[in-house]
């Protein structure tokens, strides 16, 4: 682990139950990775994409990413997003983000903790958050040591690709 | 701290002391099953080294024989893959070929008390066998079989106790339906089956309830281990070490549900979801039916066929309505065909067809045309799933499936089976 493990933006804020229908519309589901990332929130929060900045920080509530399989977790990476806490995360919505190396962490408190545009630092060395306008600082909920691995190399085809377990490929999905 | 099955089964393939709701476990996998889709192109990436050969499967399933270039493209890599690693386990078109968590379970490759993924949803199928299994996506699978190793967050346990025993004419099927009727989806959350009752049910219906665990949005389905299924075990995979794992005696449920199997009637979903959809089969009598359909993992098992057998025999489909049998493996065709049910669903008109996904998944052997009605026991009524999407699936057991062939509107299957339910 690198020192790049200390991310911070502005946060972007949003409530219980984000589904990934919210993140990945349903009529983006068969277009390609880059067109997704271009319809992240288009119905509920169009001027995200609009106005959020590389690196920028989304903060969720309860079962966040709740819904499909879809590669939603895929599309905040390719926006641009760095890095998402929330209350708690839908299970198969953190699946994809390890699988597809985003980083997505819990964190008990979060919602509260920080107001719409703030800016939320977070350091996975030690598993902390910070708000910089309040000073709180909040623990993240570190994950095993195999699924940040993997989280922050890029997902897991990157990760068994850099191991010679699986042979590289031009046309990766993603 | 005392756990659930499902804990106990995480924990020790961890090399933890406990699991807990909440936890993340990072797993040794002891079974790896790949299916045809797997190897489809757009998923399939070469593998360059492999964890364990012994621990991998391969079954060709949803696409066999090969429908189209693509699908024996698929399982031309599959079988390059096999050749490579020396894998033993590949079930290719053939005697030994079946839906693959079918296959599972007749040969007994998930064994008690270990953990098996697929990339395949109705992986939970192999919980009948006292086995954490799970479907996964496409890159967990290669890092499955290349690392040796699955993660899962553990959720919470929903109990349910069993007790008293299915009346004749009522099923597995009908036990689902119940469940996904009154309780909903179960999303993250683990079930798991025991009670005195639990003890009545076949291993065929047990394969029933736990893939249909799929359609609760479980993460695992898991019964109990019992006499039944170690005397399977022995019988099918003798050499195998299992680990049947029981619950500790006060490990901490979501909720504990007890259903007195007695009670259950047969039960249809309505078309276009399997929960909070279901009705007493008398509620949709008379619906018209162009089609019945009884297969796929969940009903394709010997028990399934010899029902259908048994209600048609010495009867005929009706005319304007067609019968497709679909079993799970062929190990269970040639069952059937030395049973007589294959003869006797053939005389009766119905059409028994090699194993696969077939009609499940609309892809060969029997998908539905626009606006054309089907009763299916197998995994899923959504809409478009079987065929045309303007067409609608209403779900069933075999039973209801096979009588209403008969008449060609949906009929009770009651009058079938001695101690009528009707
Ligand atoms: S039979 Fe149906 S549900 Fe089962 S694996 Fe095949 S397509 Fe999926």
């Amino acid at each position: 682990m690198s020192g790049s493990n200390a991310l911070g933006g502005k946060v972007w804020k949003f409530g219980d139950n984000i589904n990934t229908d919210l993140m990945l519309p349903g009529p983006w589901l068969y277009r390609s990775a880059e067109e997704q990332a271009k319809a992240v929130f288009i119905n509920n929060r169009p001027e995200f994409l609009r106005e959020m900045q590389p690196g920028d920080v989304i903060i969720g509530g309860f079962n966040y990413g709740m819904g499909s399989s879809r590669p939603a977790a895929r599309s905040l990476r390719n926006a641009g997003v760095g890095f998402l806490l929330a209350e708690a995360l839908n299970g198969l919505f953190l699946r994809n983000c390890v699988n597809f190396g985003f980083r997505a962490f819990e964190c008990p408190g979060v919602s509260t903790a920080f107001d719409e545009g703030d800016r939320a630092e977070l350091s996975i060395d030690d598993w902390t958050a910070t708000n910089t306008r309040t000073g709180q600082t909040l623990a993240v909920t570190p994950i095993p040591s195999m699924l940040l691995e993997m989280m922050l190399g890029g997902g897991v085809l990157p990760m068994l690709e850099a191991k010679g377990l699986i042979a590289r490929h031009q046309a990766q999905a993603g | 701290m005392p756990m659930t099955i499902t804990e106990k089964i995480l924990a020790r393939a961890g090399g933890e002391a406990t699991m807990r709701p909440g936890d993340l476990a990072v797993v040794d996998v002891e079974t790896a099953v790949l299916m045809d889709m797997t190897f489809l192109p757009e998923g399939w990436r070469e593998v360059l080294k492999l964890h364990d050969p012994s621990k991998v499967v391969i079954a060709f399933d949803h696409l066999v024989p090969a429908p189209t270039v693509q699908a024996a493209t698929a399982h031309a890599t599959g079988r390059k893959f096999a050749a490579r690693f020396g894998i033993e386990r590949l079930h290719d078109v053939g005697l030994d070929q079946g839906i693959a968590h079918a296959v599972v379970a007749d040969r007994g490759y998930a064994i008690p008390g270990t953990v098996l993924v697929n990339g395949d949803s109705h992986t939970c199928a192999a919980g009948a066998f006292n086995c954490a299994a799970r479907g996964v996506g496409g890159p967990d699978m290669l890092y499955a079989i290349t690392m040796g190793k699955a993660w899962f967050r553990v959720g919470e346990t929903i109990r349910y106790d069993f007790t008293g025993a299915l009346r004749p004419g009522v099923s597995a099927k009908d036990i689902f339906l119940y469940i996904a009727g009154t309780h909903g989806a179960h999303v993250n959350q683990n079930v798991e089956y025991g009670g005195p009752g639990m003890g009545t049910l076949s291993m065929n219906g047990r394969r029933t309830l736990a893939t249909m665990g799929a359609e609760l949005s479980a993460e695992f389905t898991i019964f109990e281990p019992d006499d039944l299924l170690n005397d399977y075990m022995r019988q099918v995979n003798p050499l195998t070490v299992t680990h049947p794992t029981m619950p500790d005696p006060d490990c901490v449920y979501r909720e504990r549900r007890t259903i007195d199997l007695g009670t259950l009637e047969p039960l249809v979903a309505l078309p276009d979801a399997v929960v909070n959809n279901s009705v007493p089969v008398g509620q949709v009598e008379g619906q018209h039916i162009d089609q019945a359909f009884v297969g796929s993992c969940a009903n394709g098992t010997l028990d399934d066929l010899a029902v259908v057998a048994h209600v048609v025999k010495g009867r005929r489909v009706a005319k304007g309505t067609r019968l497709i049998v679909t079993p799970g493996t062929q190990t269970i065709y040639l069952a059937a065909l030395k049973a007589g049910y294959v003869e006797t669903i053939t005389a009766a008109g119905g059409i028994v067809t090699p194993a696969t996904c077939g009609a499940c998944v609309g892809g060969h052997l029997g998908a539905i045309g626009p606006d054309e009605v089907c009763l299916t026991a197998s995994t899923r009524n959504f809409k478009g799933r079987m065929g045309d999407p303007s067409a609608r699936i209403y779900m069933g057991s075999p039973a209801t499936c096979a009588a209403s062939a008969l008449t060609g509107v949906i009929t009770h299957p009651g009058s079938f089976f001695a101690g009528d339910v009707a």
